[in-house]
């Protein structure tokens, strides 16, 4: 599945000079590239994933809307060319500023925002198919991991259970990463780093015998692979925890379906066994936590809306009934919450409960 | 209708002191308010009684405005036309005696209407320098020169010498010179301004101005002149009590019917003794008898019985060629445009509305739009906002025609608008002749004119805007070439000196420019 570095580079090289031919047959120049879009991402039923259908744009040069965009692209396979052949990584932040620079004559910048270059890059990977990580260019690493695994990173044994209070930091790219020894029975990701940290001073890890990771908000791409890739060689079921919320049920969806901006590579990140452990709409009336409940504002019903029509929560019985409690309650909950029941409460009362009864949902 | 009641006021207060008694207590009324309205009055005056004069005759008017500065507050108006002349024995009560004029009994489009305006400028330079008026005139025969003043207390002219002079030349006209207190200014509201707009609205006459700062000629670009208005009787709908009260003492007729049926138009023997009877007043009566109450009834009787519109041929527009002319000479604008729209009626009175649009050249691109008012061809500069044209300009949506506009503001863009108010009869909001009544009819034909003048100038904003978007857009490929060349130069190792010059021969082979236009990217 790795593509060798040099594929990528001389698909890189295939885009520049398929622009150029345009230009040299007078052609007004134009790229291909596949479409990021709800409009064009299906949900395999066989494969439970999100996938990317085969709808495509064309971008052009000579076209007022799209040549700022069509730029930008070329500029970031050419940039992404330089980093194979050095052999150099950067970050999207990097990458940004690599990007960004004046057009001479105007004041107009190549890339304003990062929001710019991170498309373009995200485009890039789907016109040249090769993933961010191939093209050199890496991810934010945020996220933490600790647990009874030892690893192998660059040499370095590792082990995930004698790292203090931090834990391992999860990097950008875990495909070089050797798992050496995983005595763990199943994974737990949780939204908050403030949950992460709770579960790592009770070392519920060690309790339960588990690998606790965070990263705070949405999975990034590394900490999706790291959970994808104990999930597929070493079969660990992989627990999600999050705020009882549209987003934190989204978080979810990701982790286990894929996401829509990088459903070209679902099959990479996606873990369709994935569970969801809580907070579910049960969990406020099984645990008391109905006086913590944050009204619900206008936004959050929309996102409810979308999330319970999307094709993968269509037909789930189970999930729909979370949504309609979750509509009829118009609140949420945070995970915080559970600390009103007491300090340690989510360590020694709430997980351990949940786990033993398999009261999750799929 | 206020200019009337004014008039009414003034005669009235004429038996006990004389009108130039009370404008000399009311000067303001006229347009003497402060020195720098003042001097521009006092240029407008003689101005628009130059183009009425050499309207009537048939002659293209030719008119030299001197404004010179004596001492620091203090300066000689001298305004000399080509018309036809004043004849020797009216020359003192044409000049120095007030209410008295050709103009006053009739109705008629005409500039002045009240027969006040030369005599108060007359009556200002006597007020604020004590000098007589020196007026020159001929008829083509001998030339008479006439130093005039205007007795106060009994409304009589004053002559203070005349003089008689051989024509050799046979010249013929008016030359009126007058030293009065003033200020010159030179932006809006400004005697260069109301020349320019004068011009504007007659390019048919060549305007000739010496003032402080030097000369300003506006020439002639047409020869043909706007037909000359007819006379009308007034019509009972737009008649005011006063002045059916005075019509009524002035008759020559014998009875109320023949009154009726002679001193009005569009009433005929059978609308007047309908009148009659409403007014339940014998047809046979003498109109000099009616008493006020009965004249009361009578002026009832005549609004509520139907009657035809009045005729319209009394009224004499500019016309869509030369409200173009004046424009495109005085304004620099690269697109004009003008309508004239068919008469209407409010109130009884025909009038009729003409607009012109003028667009891009050298107009301020970001400023709004300049509004050039017209009332029977004099500009108005004062009282904008008050006025019925103003309202109706502004409530009038220019985003349609391809401009920008806010909400209750005149538009924003590299334009003039002119708008023509042309009637028989005026209606003046206030006694400085500087903003129109907002009758309903008289905004609703203003509206309707600008959309059609809009609708033509639009086709032309939309291509201009094309023009200078496809303009735009090249110049944009053009700023990324250069970037999109190093990029593919890394990527291909083409040289990007190559790459650049073929990208820019596509940009100039222009079939880049017009193609691909939607906006989000096509999906197949």
């Amino acid at each position: 599945m790795e593509k060798k570095k040099a594929e990528v580079k001389k698909s890189l090289e295939q885009i520049g000079r398929k622009v150029l031919e345009d230009i040299k047959a007078g052609r007004n120049p134009s790229l291909d590239v596949p479409i990021r879009a709800l409009s064009n991402v299906k949900f395999d039923e066989k494969t439970k994933m999100l996938v990317l259908g085969e709808a495509t744009a064309k971008r052009y040069f000579f076209n007022i809307a799209h040549v700022r965009k069509f730029v930008q692209t070329v500029e970031a396979a050419a940039l992404s060319k330089e980093l194979i052949e050095v052999n150099k990584h950067l970050s999207l932040r990097e990458a940004f500023y690599r990007m960004k620079r004046t057009l001479p004559g105007s004041n107009i910048n190549l890339v304003d925002e990062q929001e710019e270059s991170n498309a373009a890059i995200e485009d890039l990977e789907l016109i040249a198919n090769a993933s961010r990580e191939q093209l050199h260019i890496n991810a934010n690493k945020m996220g933490s991991v600790a647990g009874k695994v030892v690893i192998e990173d660059k040499g370095d044994i590792v082990d995930w259970s004698k790292l203090g209070s931090g834990g391992w930091s999860i990097p950008s790219n875990v495909e070089d990463i050797i798992f050496k020894k995983v005595n763990a029975k199943f994974v737990i990701y949780m939204e908050k780093a403030a949950e992460w940290e709770r579960l790592h001073e009770d070392r519920v890890w060690d309790k339960l015998n588990c690998v606790i990771v965070s990263s705070q908000g949405q999975a990034t791409r590394g900490v999706r692979r790291l959970l994808q890739r104990l999930h597929l060689e070493h079969n660990l079921p992989i627990f999600v925890l999050t705020d009882f919320d549209p987003w934190g049920f989204y978080i979810y969806s990701v982790l286990k379906f894929g996401s829509i901006s990088l459903a070209h590579i679902s099959e990479r990140l996606a873990i369709p066994d994935a569970k969801f452990l809580g907070l579910t709409a049960d969990d406020i009336e099984n645990y008391d936590l109905k006086k913590h409940l944050i009204k619900f504002e206008e936004i959050d019903f929309k996102r409810l809306e979308q999330i319970k029509n999307y094709d993968w929560f269509k037909n789930n019985k189970d999930w729909q009934r979370q949504f309609k409690m979750m509509k009829e309650m118009k609140a949420k909950a945070e995970l915080a919450a559970l600390s009103s029941k007491g300090i340690t409460f989510i360590s020694d009362k709430y997980l351990p409960e949940k786990i033993k009864k398999k009261d999750f949902l799929d | 209708m206020v200019e009337e009641i004014i008039a009414e006021k003034m005669a009235k207060d004429m038996k006990e002191v004389s009108v130039a008694e009370f404008f000399e207590k009311n000067r303001h009324l006229l347009g003497y308010e402060n020195p720098a309205k003042a001097l521009l009055t006092v240029v407008k005056e003689a101005v628009d009684n130059s183009l009425d004069a050499c309207g009537e005759a048939g002659i293209l008017p030719e008119i030299k405005v001197v404004v010179k500065p004596t001492n620091a507050e203090r300066f000689k108006v001298i305004v000399e036309d080509n018309g036809p002349g004043v004849i020797e024995s009216k020359v003192p009560y044409a000049f120095g005696k007030f209410l008295y004029g050709s103009k006053f009994h009739r109705l008629r489009q005409s500039r002045g209407v009240q027969g006040l305006g030369i005599h108060g400028a007359v009556l200002y330079s006597q007020l604020t320098t004590g000098k007589p008026t020196k007026i020159t005139t001929s008829i083509g025969k001998d030339i008479h020169i006439f130093e005039l003043m205007i007795d106060v207390t009994k409304n009589e002219p004053l002559i203070v010498s005349h003089k008689t002079e051989k024509n050799p030349s046979k010249w013929h006209g008016v030359k009126i010179e007058m030293e009065v207190e003033g200020k010159y200014i030179e932006r809006a509201q400004s005697i260069p301004e109301y020349l320019k707009q004068t011009a504007i609205a007659n390019p048919y006459a060549k305007i000739i101005f010496e003032g402080p700062n030097g000369k300003i000629e506006f020439e002639r670009v047409i020869k043909e002149m706007p037909r000359q208005p007819k006379e009308i009787k007034p019509h009972p709908y737009g008649v005011e009590i006063g002045l059916l009260r005075r019509m009524l003492s002035t008759t020559k007729t014998r009875t109320l019917l023949q009154f009726l049926t002679s001193e009005f138009s569009r009433v005929g023997r059978g609308s007047a003794e309908q009148i009659c009877r409403l007014a339940k007043l014998e047809m046979n009566k003498r109109p000099q008898d009616l008493t006020p109450e009965e004249s009361e009834m009578l002026h009832k009787a005549m609004q509520l019985v139907k009657l035809k519109a009045p005729p319209t041929d009394c009224l004499s527009p500019l016309g869509e060629k030369l409200i173009v002319e004046g424009l495109k000479k005085e304004t620099g604008a690269e697109y004009v445009v003008a309508v004239t729209r068919a008469p209407s009626v409010y109130r009884g009175n025909p009038f009729q509305i003409e607009v012109g649009l003028a667009y891009g050249g050298n107009l301020p691109q970001d400023q709004p739009a300049q509004l050039l008012r017209f009332a029977n061809k004099v500009p108005l500069l004062y009282h904008q906002s008050d006025c019925a044209l103003t309202e109706a300009t502004v409530e009038t949506d220019f985003r349609r025609y391809g401009l920008s506009q806010s909400q209750g503001q005149l538009p924003i863009g590299p334009l003039v608008i002119l708008i023509h108010f042309a009637s028989v009869w005026v209606p003046f909001t206030s006694e400085g002749k500087q903003a129109i009544a907002k009758y309903p009819e008289i905004m609703k034909e203003v509206k309707l004119a600008l959309q059609d003048a809009g609708r033509k100038l639009a086709s032309y904003v939309r291509q201009l805007r094309k023009t200078k978007e496809a303009q735009l857009r090249k110049e944009l490929f053009e700023k990324y070439i250069p970037e999109l060349a190093e990029s593919l130069e890394k990527l291909t190792n083409e040289q990007k000196q190559k790459i650049i010059e073929a990208l820019e021969k596509m940009i100039k082979k222009g079939d880049v420019s017009g193609k691909e236009e939607s906006g989000s990217e096509e999906k197949s």
